[in-house]
Parts: C-alpha cells; sequence; structure tokens
C-alpha cells in the first residue's frame, strides 16, 4: 500500500511524462490524459490486483480496458512506472518502430495492452465480454475499463450497457470520465448528453459519482465503494468528473488541448508547475 | 473423368450447426455469440446443450463482436453467428480494430451470403464481403461448398489460432465432399483432372463447376476443377500448377468479380504466370427478391454461365 503523498507524487512525475511525451513528438492529446492521471495511478498502484509479469490471459487478476485509446500518453506513463516495461521507452511515444503507437494496440507486443483502441466505443464491449470469460472461467477478479463522456455518442456502447444489465455482468467497473469536453467544443454544444446518470440507471446499472475526479482520496474512496457494489447482480458506472489538463493551469476547463501538444515555452511552464519527484525518463 | 455423386441436398449452415455441436462436446473453450437469428444459424442445438457457453446479444451486432474479442482473453474460442450482411459490412470497424488489428481468436460465422439468400432482397444479400474480409491483415478468410465441408471446416477452425471469416449458406445444395472428410486450412482440393481448361471455384458454385465440366467433357473439352475453400491465405501453387497445364482459367463465385477470389487468383496470375482468365461473378450490382435457382440463373452464376466462360477463355489462349 501506498500512501497518499506517495501518489500524488507519481500522479506528479505521470504528468510531466505526458507533456514531454506529447511535445517530443508534437503530438498526442495531453489533456485527457492529465485530467486522468490520478485514476490510472489510483487504478494500477491501489485498485487492482494484477499479477507480477504480464500474460494476455489475465486469468487470476483483474484486467483493465482503455476505451478512449487516444490518452495513451497516461496509459503508457503509469503502465511503464508499474513495471510492464522500461520507463525509458516512454521516449519513443509515436516514433517509428516503437511499440508505444500513438494509440495503444496489441500488434507490437506491448506489455499491459490486451486490445487495440482508437476507434471510440469499442471497449465496453470487450470489456463485457472479458467479463464474461471470467465468469465461465469462474475468476472472482474485475474487469474495469474507462471511458471518454463524448465517446458515449458511440451507438454501440448503449447496446453494451444494455447487454450488461441484461446479462447481470456485475463483475465489471466501467468509469466515464466526465470531463464535459470534446475535440470540437463542450459536449453539451456538440452533442448534449443529457443526464448521463439517470441514463446508466434506467439501463439498470449501479451508478457511483466521484465528484473530484482528480482527487486521490476521493478516487479511492469512491472506487472502494464501486468494488464493493460489485457480484450484487448489476454491472458498476462510475462518473468520474474531471478536468481536461488538470495540473496545468493553462490546460485546464478548455477543449483547446484535447489533441495539441505544447510547444518549448508551454512545455517549461507545465513543468515548472509540477516539480519532478520520481526522476524523468 | 471423376464425377461426384450428390448424397443428398442439405444447407450448408446446417453443416456449420453440427459442426458447432460436435465442437460443444469436445472442445470446452468454444463458445458461441449470436445476434437473435439462433434457429437460422442453425446454433439450437449448440444453445440447448451448452446454454452457460451461449451468448444471445440481440439485435446488437457491434457489440457481439466486442464482447468476442473480450471473451479470447483468457482463453475462449467464441464463434459468432448472423447473417453474412450483419457479420462483416455491419461491423466492419469491430472486426477490424477488436478482432483483426488486436489479432483475437475469433470466428465470424457468416450464413445467408450472396443472392441465395433469396427472397428477402438485395437488403440482406451481400455479394462484398470476402473482399471486406480479405483485405484484412490476419484474417483467415473461408467460403465452403456443402454440407460436409461447412462442418469439418467448423470444426478445423477451432483448431487456428487466429481470426477467421466463415462464408456458407442458406439454400440446400448438394452435398458431394466426403463426410467427416479433412479440412486443410489454405490447401485447395483438385476435384477432376482436366488439360484443356481450369476451372477455380468457391462456395455454391463449385457444385456447378462439376455439372459444368461434365457437360465439357461430352462436348470434348477437359476442364480440371478446383475447390477453392481458401480464399486467403490463397493456394498459389495449386493454381499456378494447373494453368501452368492448361494455360486459361475460369473462377467462379457468388459474390462480386470485384474483390472477390476472381481478383486473388488474377493478382496470382499477373504476378507470376499472366494467363488468360474469365469471371463467373456478379459484376459490380445489387442482388434482389426471387428464388435462388432464379438469381443464380439472372446473375450468371450457374453451370451453364461457367461453360460459356470456358468457351470464351479457351479462344483467348
Amino acid at each position: 500500500m501506498s500512501n497518499i503523498q506517495q501518489l500524488e507524487d507519481l500522479t506528479t512525475q505521470v504528468r510531466r511524462d505526458i507533456l514531454r511525451m506529447v511535445h517530443k513528438v508534437n503530438s498526442g492529446h495531453p489533456g485527457g490524459s492529465l485530467g486522468c492521471a490520478e485514476f490510472f495511478v489510483c487504478l494500477y498502484k491501489e485498485l487492482m490486483e494484477t499479477k507480477d509479469g504480464f500474460e494476455m490471459d489475465g486469468i487470476g487478476e483483474d484486467l483493465f480496458f482503455l476505451s478512449n485509446g487516444h490518452i495513451s500518453p497516461v496509459y503508457y506513463s503509469v503502465l511503464a512506472r508499474s513495471g510492464y516495461f522500461a520507463v525509458d521507452e516512454l521516449n519513443t511515444f509515436r516514433l517509428i518502430d516503437s511499440r508505444l503507437q500513438g494509440h495503444p494496440t496489441t500488434h507490437e507486443g506491448l506489455p499491459g495492452i490486451r486490445i487495440a483502441s482508437g476507434s471510440l466505443g469499442q471497449g465496453m464491449s470487450v470489456a463485457i465480454g472479458a467479463a464474461e470469460t471470467k465468469k465461465l472461467n469462474n475468476d472472482k477478479h474485475l474487469v474495469y475499463s474507462l471511458h471518454g463522456d463524448g465517446e458515449l455518442q458511440e451507438g454501440q456502447n448503449w447496446e453494451a450497457i444494455m447487454y450488461a444489465a441484461g446479462n447481470k455482468v456485475d463483475n465489471l467497473i466501467a468509469t466515464i470520465d466526465l470531463n464535459g469536453q470534446q475535440i470540437d467544443g463542450s459536449t453539451d454544444n456538440v452533442l448534449p448528453m443529457g443526464n448521463v446518470k439517470a441514463k446508466f440507471e434506467a439501463f439498470g446499472w449501479t451508478v457511483v459519482e466521484i465528484e473530484e475526479g482528480n482527487n486521490i482520496e476521493a478516487i479511492l474512496e469512491g472506487m472502494q465503494n464501486a468494488k464493493s457494489l460489485t457480484g450484487n447482480g448489476k454491472p458498476v458506472c462510475v462518473l468520474l468528473k474531471t478536468v481536461m489538463g488538470n495540473g496545468v493551469d493553462f490546460m485546464m476547463h478548455t477543449h483547446a488541448w484535447h489533441g495539441k501538444a505544447p510547444n518549448d515555452e508551454q512545455l517549461a511552464t507545465g513543468l515548472a508547475q509540477n516539480a519532478e519527484t520520481l526522476g524523468d525518463y | 473423368m471423376k464425377t461426384y455423386t450428390n448424397t443428398g441436398s442439405k444447407d450448408t449452415r446446417s453443416g456449420f450447426g453440427a459442426g458447432l455441436t460436435e465442437l460443444g462436446q469436445t472442445n470446452e473453450n468454444v463458445v458461441a455469440l449470436c445476434a437473435d437469428l439462433t434457429g437460422s444459424l442453425k446454433m439450437d442445438e449448440f444453445k440447448a446443450n451448452h446454454p452457460e457457453r451461449f451468448f444471445q446479444v440481440g439485435i446488437a451486432e457491434a457489440n457481439m463482436i466486442g464482447m468476442a474479442a473480450g471473451m479470447t482473453i483468457g482463453g475462449k474460442i467464441p464463434f459468432t453467428g448472423t447473417f453474412a450482411n450483419f457479420s462483416t459490412g455491419r461491423v466492419y470497424d469491430q472486426i477490424r480494430q477488436s478482432v483483426a488489428y488486436s489479432h483475437k481468436n475469433v470466428k465470424i460465422c457468416a450464413s445467408h451470403a450472396g443472392v441465395t439468400l433469396g427472397e428477402d432482397g438485395a437488403t440482406h444479400q451481400i455479394l462484398e464481403d470476402i473482399g471486406l474480409m480479405k483485405m484484412l491483415p490476419g484474417m483467415t478468410v473461408i467460403n465452403t461448398c456443402d454440407y460436409n465441408q461447412t462442418k469439418a471446416a467448423t470444426l478445423a477452425i477451432a483448431k487456428h489460432d487466429g481470426p477467421v471469416y466463415l462464408r456458407f449458406g442458406r439454400p440446400k445444395v448438394p452435398n458431394f465432399t466426403p463426410e467427416n472428410g479433412e479440412f486443410e486450412i489454405g490447401k485447395a482440393v483438385k476435384l477432376t483432372d482436366g488439360n484443356d481448361v481450369t476451372i477455380v471455384a468457391t462456395g455454391h458454385l463449385v457444385w456447378e463447376a462439376l455439372e459444368a465440366a461434365k457437360t465439357l467433357n461430352d462436348n470434348g473439352i477437359s476442364a480440371e476443377v478446383i475447390n477453392i475453400h481458401t480464399i486467403k491465405p490463397l493456394d498459389d501453387k495449386a493454381i499456378l500448377d494447373s494453368v501452368s497445364k492448361t494455360g486459361c482459367i475460369v473462377t467462379a463465385e457468388e459474390h462480386n468479380y470485384l474483390g472477390g477470389l476472381g481478383e486473388s487468383v488474377a493478382r496470382v496470375l499477373a504476378q507470376h504466370k499472366p494467363t488468360p482468365q474469365e469471371f463467373v461473378a456478379t459484376k459490380d450490382t445489387f442482388g434482389e427478391s426471387g428464388t435462388p435457382a432464379q438469381l443464380m440463373d439472372k446473375y450468371g452464376l450457374n453451370s451453364s454461365a461457367i461453360q460459356e466462360a470456358v468457351k470464351k477463355v479457351i479462344k483467348r489462349k
């Protein structure tokens, strides 16, 4: 178990990793990555039970699927800093011949990744399939997934959401990153989604809300609550209210940094706001 | 020439159902998913025998493909079942990203392919699915010709590690390949020896090719008929060996000539041994309502169409 300060320190380092990765190749998605840094740190350091090493089948351990694959920088940083591959490999993000593709993939054999994602809306179905296999294997471990809020505009999600409730997939915790932003603007402007909580509840899910999705203690409390609600005949949805670009002041509360890298000066500003803790790669 | 006997017409989809039933008994990792077409896909017996391994997803094919991809994680071998149209075009991106690019061991089993679906008409008669599937890196594409071969293929793909598209159909067609025969993925089956022309056929057109060869033989034309059940990976050698002898080729398939078996064969020939070729296939058109026999006739997908193509291609030698 880590204490809160250790998790905070790791989160700060992950923010630095994200900024440096996207800056180096002048591409990638820092906004959503920064908004989910605390969540990934909590997931991999505190919440999931995982085995040492990596096996695709993931039998006897918790699984995680990232559906909104564009926030690969935070995923790669936390995987590397959880021992799935060398931290130095973050240097290769989006470069030719790298295992760290723009969007996560199994194709290059990167440890920690079990499905390709990037084309949105597919991860919920995959997570449900993996959860059904866990039940068939009598494997009591859980399946976690993360989805963007804008991603819920993809219709496949609602097929999956209907299936999971109708078939009592209660070993699944699907988290929605509710940052209210997508590429073209706020979700309310692009395609209003109405009351997401009411929608999930209407489909038969148990919903847990985490109001402070960038607060480690709040995330741990909410996710532990979500874990305690599994196994009760209903899938569990966590609505994680985050701030896109969190931890870098000029990137916060806007969609502008969804898919845009900082320039040299902006990088320096962002790094100055997040002093090195565990050592840069 | 070697002749083949129809041991009793059956639908190829029932061969799939029989194969799936057997897999249910012999391989506990096999699971089946269906999008509200259990009866049409002949998956009822598997469902009755193994309800815990059967997943009814409703009319939600995208979710079915994604779930199948996820189910492989933990060692299951998912067989998805719906019509060919809804198995491919409707879910192309799901197959592309979650199955093919992710190299998941999913078997996409597609019935009611082509115009022989019949009266439902063009909305349900996909003639583009072979092209869609063969273009996906790593995807194996199989189109079987009769009940026995479809059953054998169903058993064989369970042993193959990687994504497979298995295409079969609705109508009862002659059953003539050996019962419990071997099925080797990627290996063409030479059905008759001949010297004047090669006919490579897939799916429902294989029997039509045999019928054509019989009539041609009576008229002094010796045709070598090859059953190409695997369109990808294609048995290049079997095709090249045959045309080395015959010097011309007819390809026959219940599919658009754009993107189908014929184009795959043309690629092999263009690269290794340019050879006159004629295409028995639909010519960039949608289908329509009608009986399977009427449609096969109207769209030039039968024995007489193959015979005409043979006469034409021989003149081009």
